[in-house]
C-alpha cells in the first residue's frame, strides 16, 4: 500500500464510528439547547423578580458563568463536583454544563425580548384582570419568544459546535471519536478533516436557515 | 358596610399622588354615582389620566382611599383599620373596573374574537363557548360581527378601538373608564366610537368615567362634567352649565382656548 495524502479507504472504514460521534453530539447538542432555552427564561424572569433577594443572587451566578470559560465549568463540574458526592456521567455533566452556560446567553435575548414588549399590554393585562402568570403565559411570552427564534437559533448553532469542548471531559462526542480514532491508527488527517466535514455539513445549512429566519422578522 | 343604591360607587377620598417633586392629585375628594356618566375635562397635565389609573389599580395612590361599590380598593379592612390590600383583594376589586385605552392595547397576537374571550374564559373562568357566544354579541353590538377572525393589525384604529371596547365589556365592570379613546383615531374614524359609546351611555345602568377633547360628545352623553385643574376639582355640574355657564375663571379661559382652537 503506498502511501496516500488522503487514505479514502481508511476514511471509509472509520465513518460508522465517526457517525455514532456525531449522534453523540446532536444529542448534546439537542438536551444542552432545550435546558438552555428554559434556564435562560427562569434566568431572565429571576433578574426581573421585584425580590432582590431572588433578583440580586440570580444577577450574579448569570454574570459570573457568562464571564468565564466553558472549559473551566467543564472541569469544575467534572473534576471537582464528584469530591463533593456528586457524581454523575460525563456525558449528562457535560450537557448541563454547556446547557447552563449557554443558559446565561440565552437569558439576554428573553430580557430583550420581554424588554420590547410595549407598556400598553402590561396595562391591558392588568385591566382585564388577569393573573400574573396568565399575562407571562397568555399575553407576553407569545409575543417577546417569535422574534427571538433567529437569535436563539444562533446559540443553537454555536452550541453544536462548541460541543467539542465536551472533548476535554471524556464525552465521546465527534471531535474526541475523531481522535480516537487517530491515535489508534496514527494518522489523524483523515478523521479530523472528515470530522470538520461533518460539522459543516450541519452548522452551514443551520445558520442559512438562521439567516432567513432573520430576514423574515426583520421584514416585519 | 352594604353598598346600597344611593353609595357611590367610586369614591376618592382625599386621594394624593406624586411623581417624584410633581403633585398631581392633591387630597381629591370625587364621587361617582352609580350608572352616571361623568366627564372629566381640564388642561394638559392636570392630572386627568392619573385619576383614572389610580382607579385601573396601574398607579398606586400615595395618600387617602380609594372606595369601589363600598370596598377600599388599595386597602383592606383588618378589623376597624385599613391595611395595604393583598394582591387577591385587589384583584377581586378590580374586577368591577374596566378601561378604555387611547393606543388601543389590543393583544396583537389574538383575534378579534380571542381579544373578547380571552379574560372571560382565564379571568371570569367563563366556559369557553359562552364565552365566545358573548364575544359574538358584543362584536356584533359595536358593528365587527364580520371580523371576528381579523387580527388587530388588519383592523383600522376605529375598528381596533371598538373590539378594545367590546374586551372591556365582556368582563361587565361596574365602572368604565375612557382615556382620550378617540384621539390616536384619524378624524374620520372618531365618528364611529363616539356612536358605540353615546349607545353605551344610553343603555344604561354601567357607570363611566370619561377623559375627552370632544367638547360636543361630553355635552351630550354626561351627566355631570367635572373641570380639573392642578390636581383639583376647580368646577362640576351639569354639562348645560359648566359648558353654557361657567362661574370660575380658569374654566371659563380654559373654554375660551378650546373653543377657538
Ligand atoms: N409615570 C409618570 N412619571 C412621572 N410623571 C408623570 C407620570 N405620569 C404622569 N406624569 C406627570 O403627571 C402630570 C399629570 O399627568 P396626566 O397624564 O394625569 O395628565 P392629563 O391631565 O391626562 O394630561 P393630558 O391632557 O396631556 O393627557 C403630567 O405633568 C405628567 O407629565
Ligand atoms: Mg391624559
Amino acid at each position: 500500500m503506498s502511501e496516500q495524502f488522503f487514505d479514502w479507504e481508511y476514511a471509509i472504514g472509520f465513518m460508522p464510528t465517526l457517525l455514532e460521534g456525531l449522534w453523540v453530539t446532536i444529542q448534546v447538542t439537542v438536551v444542552a439547547f432545550i435546558l438552555a432555552a428554559i434556564l435562560g427564561l427562569l434566568m431572565a424572569l429571576g433578574r426581573r423578580s421585584d425580590n432582590p433577594w431572588i433578583a440580586q443572587p440570580i444577577g450574579a451566578i448569570v454574570e459570573f458563568i457568562r464571564s468565564t470559560p466553558l472549559l473551566v465549568q467543564l472541569f469544575i463540574f467534572f473534576y471537582v463536583l464528584p469530591r463533593y458526592g456528586l457524581r454523575m456521567p460525563a456525558f449528562i455533566v457535560g450537557t448541563i454544563a454547556l446547557g447552563l452556560h449557554y443558559g446565561t446567553y440565552t437569558s439576554e435575548i428573553y430580557r430583550a425580548g420581554i424588554d420590547a414588549i410595549d407598556r400598553g399590554q402590561w396595562e391591558a393585562a392588568r385591566a382585564l384582570n388577569f393573573s400574573p402568570v396568565r399575562t407571562w403565559v397568555g399575553i407576553v411570552l407569545p409575543q417577546a419568544i417569535p422574534p427571538m427564534i433567529p437569535a436563539l437559533g444562533n446559540y443553537l448553532v454555536a452550541m453544536f459546535k462548541e460541543s467539542a469542548q465536551l472533548s476535554a471531559i471524556t464525552v465521546v462526542e465527534l471531535t474526541l471519536t475523531a481522535r480516537t480514532i487517530g491515535t489508534q491508527s496514527f494518522r489523524f488527517l483523515e478523521p479530523f478533516t472528515m470530522a470538520g466535514v461533518l460539522y459543516f455539513l450541519i452548522s452551514y445549512p443551520s445558520s442559512l436557515v438562521v439567516q432567513r429566519l432573520e430576514k423574515r422578522y426583520a421584514g416585519k | 358596610m352594604q353598598a346600597n343604591s344611593s353609595d357611590p360607587i367610586v369614591r376618592f377620598e382625599n386621594v394624593t399622588k406624586a411623581f417624584g417633586e410633581l403633585t398631581v392629585l392633591r387630597n381629591l375628594d370625587f364621587d361617582v354615582a352609580p350608572a352616571e356618566k361623568v366627564t372629566i375635562v381640564g388642561p394638559s397635565g392636570s392630572g386627568k389620566t392619573t385619576i383614572l389609573r389610580v382607579l385601573m389599580t396601574l398607579e398606586k395612590p400615595d395618600d387617602g382611599v380609594i372606595w369601589v361599590d363600598g370596598e377600599p380598593l388599595w386597602h383592606q379592612k383588618s378589623g376597624s383599620k385599613l391595611v395595604p390590600a393583598s394582591e387577591k383583594h385587589l384583584r377581586k376589586v378590580r374586577g368591577n373596573i374596566g378601561m378604555v385605552f387611547q393606543h388601543f392595547n389590543l393583544f396583537p397576537h389574538m383575534t378579534a374574537l380571542r381579544n373578547v374571550t380571552e379574560a372571560p374564559i382565564h379571568v371570569l373562568k367563563m366556559p369557553k363557548g359562552d364565552a365566545e357566544q358573548r364575544a359574538v354579541e358584543l362584536l356584533n353590538h359595536v358593528g365587527l360581527g364580520d371580523k371576528l377572525g381579523h387580527y388587530p393589525s388588519q383592523l383600522s384604529g376605529g375598528q381596533k378601538q371598538r373590539v378594545a371596547i367590546a374586551r372591556a365589556l365582556a368582563m361587565r365592570p361596574k365602572v368604565m373608564l375612557f382615556d382620550e379613546v378617540t384621539s390616536a383615531l384619524d378624524p374620520e374614524l372618531v365618528g364611529e366610537v363616539l356612536n358605540v359609546i353615546r349607545e353605551l351611555a344610553e343603555e344604561g345602568e354601567m357607570a363611566m368615567l370619561l377623559v375627552t377633547h370632544e367638547m360636543g360628545f361630553a355635552r351630550e352623553v354626561s351627566d355631570r362634567v367635572v373641570f380639573f385643574d392642578k390636581g383639583r376639582v376647580v368646577e362640576q355640574g351639569p354639562p348645560e352649565q359648566i359648558f353654557g355657564n361657567p362661574q370660575n375663571e380658569r374654566t371659563k379661559s380654559f373654554f375660551n382656548a378650546v373653543l377657538r382652537h
